[in-house]
This record gives C-alpha cells, structure tokens and sequence, in this order.
C-alpha cells in the first residue's frame, strides 16, 4: 500500500499497464517530455521510451483517429485529451468510428481503448476547462463511460478500462486529482466497470452521484444524518454507462427517497436516466419525489462565478431535507 | 495550456526554468512569438524551442538578411505512361508481367461490370443509394494490387475492384449498398478497413495502421483511399501533418475525380494541384494519369517500396473522372455538361488499358470476350449469393454494440424481442 493522490493513482494505472502488456502505447499532447500539463504521465516517457509513449502534434482528431489505427493494428492505445473541453475536435471520430467499429465490421474489429480526459469545474481554470459533458458519451452507443472518484477506485477503473475490450472514455474529475490521499495498494488492481458502488450504508435516503460530486455528497451526508438522526445511504455510480441499474434501484426501494447530483446540465443529465430507471422500475417503493441537484443549464461559466455555480454540500443537504420531510 | 503554466509555476514557487518557460510560450496555440512577461526581449519561440534546429530561410546569425526565396526540398511530379489511345511511353512502360497486366484489366472489368449490374439493381429497388466507380477502375484496381496480404488497404467508398483483389467476396458491396452491415465485415485475415462513409474520416486511421508497423518495426506499408472532395477535411490535414511528422509507410491515394457532388475540384482548393499540399507536411507527392493504369502501378509501387525502407509518406494525386452519378440519389446534369462527361469518356481507363494489352499480345479478341464472359458470370453469382443472403435476423443488431452486452441492453433486446413476436415482421426488404 502506498499513500496517493488521484494523479499519482492514475499514473501507476498506467505505469501497471505499460510494464504489464507490451501492446498499450500512451499518446497525446505533452505526455512525453512534459510528462502531461497535470504531470499524469510522470516519468513514463524515461522508464518506456518513445515507441510506448508517444507526445503528439496538436491535434485531437488526429490523435482519435491515429488511435483507431492503432487499435486496428493490434496495439491497446490509451489517449490523453489535455482537457475534455478540447475532445469535440475529436468527437467526430469517437462517435462514427471508435464507437462503431465493433459493429459495422460484425465483431471483426473491436475498439478496445481508452481516451482519459480531465473533465469539470472547481480549479479556477480559463474557458473551456471546466464543463461536464458525459451525458454525449453516455449518449452514444459503443462507448463505455467511466468516471472514477477517488484514487484508489481511479487505479482499479483504468487498469480494467484499458484491458476491457471496448472504448472507454475514461472521465477525471480534476478538482479531485490533488485533493486527497488514499491509500492504493502496490498490486495491480482492477474493479469491474459497469457496477456501482454503496459507499456509505443508509435506510432513509439514497444520494446517488460521481466523480468530483461524491465529495460533497458524502459531507451533506454525514451532516444531515448527524444533524437530523437519520440514516442516508450514498451509491457512486463509477460507470455512467453502462448504467448499474440493479444497485441504484434496490437502494431506492429500501430507502423510499432519493436525491441525484451531478456538476453537468440538469436536462438530459446522467440525472435524467438515472431517475427514468428509479420511476420505471422502483416507482412503488417511492415515498417523496426525487430531486436533482445539478449544474444549471447554462454554459459554465468562467472561473470568477464558478464557486457559487457547483453544486456543494449545503445545497446537497437541503435538497435532501426537503426530500426527507415530504 | 495557460493551466500548465500555473501548476509549473506552482510546482516550481514562481520560479520559471528555462525548459518550462520554452514549453509553455510555444504551447500557446496559434502563436509564434510571444512576449513572456518578465523577460526583456520578444523571443522567437522556434528559436528558444529548436535551439539549433533553426527554421528554414529564418535569419541564423544576424537579423539583417535581403528577402529572398525558401527553397523547399520536397519534390512534386507527374506521371503518364499510357497516352489517351492507349499508346505506350516505351521508356517508362513497366512491362508489367502478363499475369499480373491480366489481373488488372480483370478486376476494372469486375468493377465495371459489377457497377453496371448494382445500378440497374437500385433502380429495381434490389439495393439502396449506390455510388459507382464508373471511369475511376484503373485507380483503385492498379494500385491495390501493389499492397501484400500483410500490408493494409483503408478504403473510402468507390473502390469495389480493391475489395475483390484483396479477398473480399463481390457480393459484399452489394451487401453494404443493400444495407446490410455483413458488407462492412472484412473476411478473416484480411487488413483492410470497410467503406467509409463520412469522408476522409478513414485518413486518420490509415496513419494510425501505419504508426503501428512503425511502432512494431514490421516492414509493411499502408494504402489509403480518399476523394478530391476529402483534402477539404480536417482529417486529411491532420492525418498527413502526423504522417510527416512520424515519416511514416503510408501512401495516401486521392481520387481526384473532378467532382465532390456539385463541388469542382477548382471550387475546392485554391491550390493549382492536390499532390502540391504535400509539400506543407515534409514529403514528396505525385500527380498522375489515374485512368493510366500503368502509371498508377508505377506511381504507387514507387511510394510503397519508399514507405517500406523508411522513406516516409507519399500523396499521390490520381487525375481521373467520375463517368457516373455521385449516387444513385444524384443529377450531375444540374452542375455540369455533357460535353464535359463526352470529353472524358473518351479517356475511359478500360479500353485504353485493353487497347495496350492488344498491342503487348496479352490478349486477342477472343480472350476479351472470354473474360468479359467470366466476369459477367461471377457478378451473376455475386447477386445470386447476396439475395440468398437477404433474410436476415432483425435483433443482429444488438450482439456486436459491445464484445459482451451490459444487462441494459439484454433487456433492451428481449423487449425487442418480443414487440417483433407481437408485430410479426419480417425484414420486409
């Protein structure tokens, strides 16, 4: 075990994975020399070379796209987008061939990558660092999306992001890359993707979130259940697609309440399917409506406001207030 | 960018070293010369970035050189071997052995006569929109059959005789323009990559193919198909700016058909030819006759044997035209003339090619008959094969969306499932 914040978490995933399988390559802008603008990839370039790891010219399309042939070729890349703000410039790939290559090829070519990108709010960053868009990833089918929130689980959902044999779009919650530690075990370690996580025990409430938002979460948790003597039972979703039902539902039917928080625009939100999959399935074990506590559906906006914009624990534990007292 | 420089300068307590501060002032995207805040003088980022590796015509010692003209290295030729009547340039003729000059002529026939056949289908309502290749078989035919098993063919979308050289069953076109994704599945073993429909988004890939054999140390070398109209796209930019910089084995093949849809080719870039753009990504390109299949054989074994000793990229820019319709969903008369479409039949790459094979003895009058006999025959298998082949299970399209389906989507299936029970369908192609 070895005390670590996310970014070094994130590094030893891929440390893991360069030392374990000859087949992954890292490439993206400033990964090599630079060892990434975060320092993610630290020392990867000196211990690998140059034939593993891979700094590239600027050009996110290029970078998907030169991926897809790598992947065509055998080899596992593991792209780096600076910020996820600047993947649009690759979206295009992403959605017409890194989704669909399994597909339309009957099997014959499977997509297994991972394209990692910072994502959210919250380090004072200049426009177009800060946004939260993986409800358009969650949105295409053929992509797995994967958004860890701690460095423990960030490790583990990497190293089984980047041996799944499908496309992961790996989403780091930046605001969290240095601001713990946790203890993360020498070991390789994998979690399964596409399960959710109850991380905190309860029989009243469900709060269900991810990423950067699992946080304040937790804090409104343990403040209302202090405060107020109740019993709050917290899931993180880990994977917001595919989406674990089963964990969000049998949560909400023992609790009766739930509350759902993400940082993204409310509509069309993770929020939205989440809340779609409680109605259809647990709608009779409901004893109060359910509430969102998301980003507004604004542009984000720039970092002067940013601090009142994200959703914290007092708006968190309000919301689950009300919830409760319905 | 502007976020590395914070964390370094966090990273380092204010203090900026030299290494960092080249970093990031040549980071910032767009920008060549950039005023770093406490330092006394503008600094060249190319200067602080390359150290010695100066750019080129860029002042190396002083700063008070006259204007004059960068001489740039790489090279940009054209390339005819067989003139419009068929008649052989005798020092350039490859002399192509007979087999392989019969191959060839055999798969633009294929094309040629399998294009036939998928329009008269589309019109029957046998299979969908379809773009023909009509008038462009000498570039995709002569140039694939240079590539080896174990190189790699990326296509874009009017290369049928491509497919069929590389092991592609004939009936696989019919299948993708039927509609049916078993047209885009290459046979086991073959290292092509399906149609693509969105142009020149294949471009990247074709790099990545090759950045993998380079990565690998395999002495292979990849072919990629684009369209006159795709040199448009980021992609192509892209794509090519990566190959360069990497100097990696792959040829990319424009088409330069005259017409992207309504788009001249005069309409789509101001450059004089498409084989010049090589030069802004560092290799060298070549212009030719792409109804000459001898100099798109010549042209593209040239590129691919440099690609495999470490030459790097070549864009070849094949001169040809589309006799057809872009698709069947199109009216060429509304932005073009006879006249024109008269002009170039006349350069029709099949009895040009024909006409040289007549001359060379490698084919008489009943050998042409006996193969157009042959050919017609398989595409009638062909179509034979692709009708046996149309009933097809509606709920396919679920299995491959991931390599195992998440539980969402096996619920998704069996409601599926069951409204197609309920309903009854069929596929009602």
């Amino acid at each position: 075990m070895a005390l670590m914040n996310m970014v070094g978490a994130i590094n030893r995933a891929l440390d893991d994975a360069l030392r374990d399988d000859d087949k992954v390559v890292l490439l993206g802008q400033d990964i090599g020399q630079d060892e990434g603008v975060f320092r993610v990839t630290a020392d990867l370039l000196a211990r690998y070379g140059d034939k593993r790891v891979l700094d590239t010219p600027l050009a996110e399309g290029a970078i998907v796209g030169g991926a897809v042939g790598l992947a065509l070729y055998g080899l596992k890349p593991v792209s780096e987008m600076q910020f996820s703000g600047f993947a649009y410039q690759a979206y295009h790939q992403i959605e017409q061939h890194v989704a669909r290559f399994r597909n339309r090829t009957r099997g014959r070519f499977g997509m297994s990558m991972v394209i990692r990108m910072p994502y959210g709010g919250g380090i004072r960053a200049v426009e177009h660092h800060s946004e939260s868009r993986e409800t358009i990833y969650a949105h295409t089918p053929g992509l797995k999306m994967v958004i860890p929130s701690t460095p423990r689980n960030a490790r583990a959902l990497l190293l089984a992001s980047i041996y799944d044999p499908d496309p992961v779009i790996f989403y780091e919650p930046k605001a969290v890359y240095r601001a713990f530690k946790e203890e993360v075990p020498d070991d390789p370690e994998q979690m399964p993707i596409g399960k959710a996580e109850v991380v905190r025990e309860g029989r009243d409430l469900t709060l269900i979130s991810y990423g950067a938002m699992m946080r304040p979460t937790l804090e409104a948790a343990e403040d209302v259940a202090d405060a107020d003597g109740v019993s709050i039972e917290v899931v993180d979703l880990l994977t917001v697609s595919p989406l674990d039902t089963a964990t969000i539902t049998d949560s909400v039917a023992k609790t009766g309440r739930a509350v759902m928080i993400h940082e993204g625009p409310r509509t069309c939100g993770i929020g939205a399917e989440v809340v779609a999959r409680i109605v259809e399935k647990s709608l009779m074990h409901l004893e109060a409506p359910i509430r969102r506590v998301t980003g507004y559906d604004v542009q984000f906006p720039y970092f002067a406001r940013e601090r009142a914009f994200l959703p914290n624990a007092d708006r968190i534990a309000h919301a689950a207030r009300e919830v409760l007292a319905f | 960018m502007i976020l590395n420089r914070l964390e370094n300068s966090r990273r380092k307590g204010g203090q900026r070293s030299n290494v960092h501060r080249n970093q990031t002032s040549c980071g910032v995207r767009g920008q060549g010369l950039r005023e770093w805040p406490n330092s006394l003088t503008m600094v060249p980022c190319c200067q602080v970035l390359h150290g010695k590796n100066w750019p080129v015509g860029f002042p190396q010692k002083d700063f008070s050189v006259p204007r004059k003209r960068i001489k740039i290295k790489q090279k940009v030729e054209y390339l005819s071997i067989l003139d419009g009547d068929g008649h052989v340039d005798a020092a350039l003729d490859p002399k192509l052995d007979g087999d392989l000059s019969l191959h060839i002529y055999r798969l633009m026939l294929s094309a040629r006569l399998l294009d036939e056949r998928c329009i008269k289908m589309q019109r029957q309502g046998r299979i969908g929109t379809y773009g023909p290749c009509r008038g462009q078989e000498a570039c995709h035919c002569a140039a694939t059959v240079v590539m080896k098993p174990e190189d790699w063919v990326v296509h874009a979308f009017r290369e049928p005789g491509s497919f069929y050289h590389r092991g592609w069953p004939l009936e696989t076109v019919l299948k993708f323009w039927g509609g049916y994704e078993e047209g885009c599945r290459p046979p086991d073993g073959v290292n092509d990559t399906p149609i693509a429909v969105p142009i020149a988004s294949q471009i990247p890939h074709a790099m990545g193919i090759a950045w993998g054999m380079k990565l690998r140390g395999d002495n292979r070398a990849v072919l990629c198909y684009c369209g006159d109209g795709g040199t448009s796209e980021g992609d192509f930019h892209e794509a090519l700016n990566f190959a360069g910089v990497y100097n990696l084995p792959v040829v990319f093949f424009i088409q330069n058909n005259q017409w992207a849809i309504s788009i001249p080719r005069e309409a789509q870039t101001a450059s004089e030819t498409i084989a010049q753009k090589c030069v802004a990504y560092g290799f060298d390109g070549l212009q030719l006759d792409g109804n000459d299949p001898l100099a798109v054989y010549v042209g593209t074994k040239e590129a691919v044997d440099r690609a495999k000793s470490d030459g790097g990229p070549t864009l070849i820019e094949a001169v040809t035209y589309r006799l057809g319709v872009h698709t069947t969903a199109d009216d060429p008369t509304k932005y073009r003339s006879d006249e024109e479409v008269k002009r170039w039949e006349k350069l029709d790459p099949i009895p040009r090619f024909q006409k040289y094979l007549l001359n060379r003895k490698l084919l008489d009058k009943k050998l042409v008959d006996e193969i157009e006999k042959d050919v017609l025959k398989e595409v009638a298998d062909a179509v034979d094969r692709y009708e046996a082949s149309r009933d097809v299970d509606p709920l396919e399209c679920f299995p491959h969306t991931y390599a195992e389906l998440p539980d969402e989507l096996i619920e998704q299936k069996e409601e599926f499932r069951a409204a197609l029970e309920r309903e009854n369908v069929g596929m009602g192609h």
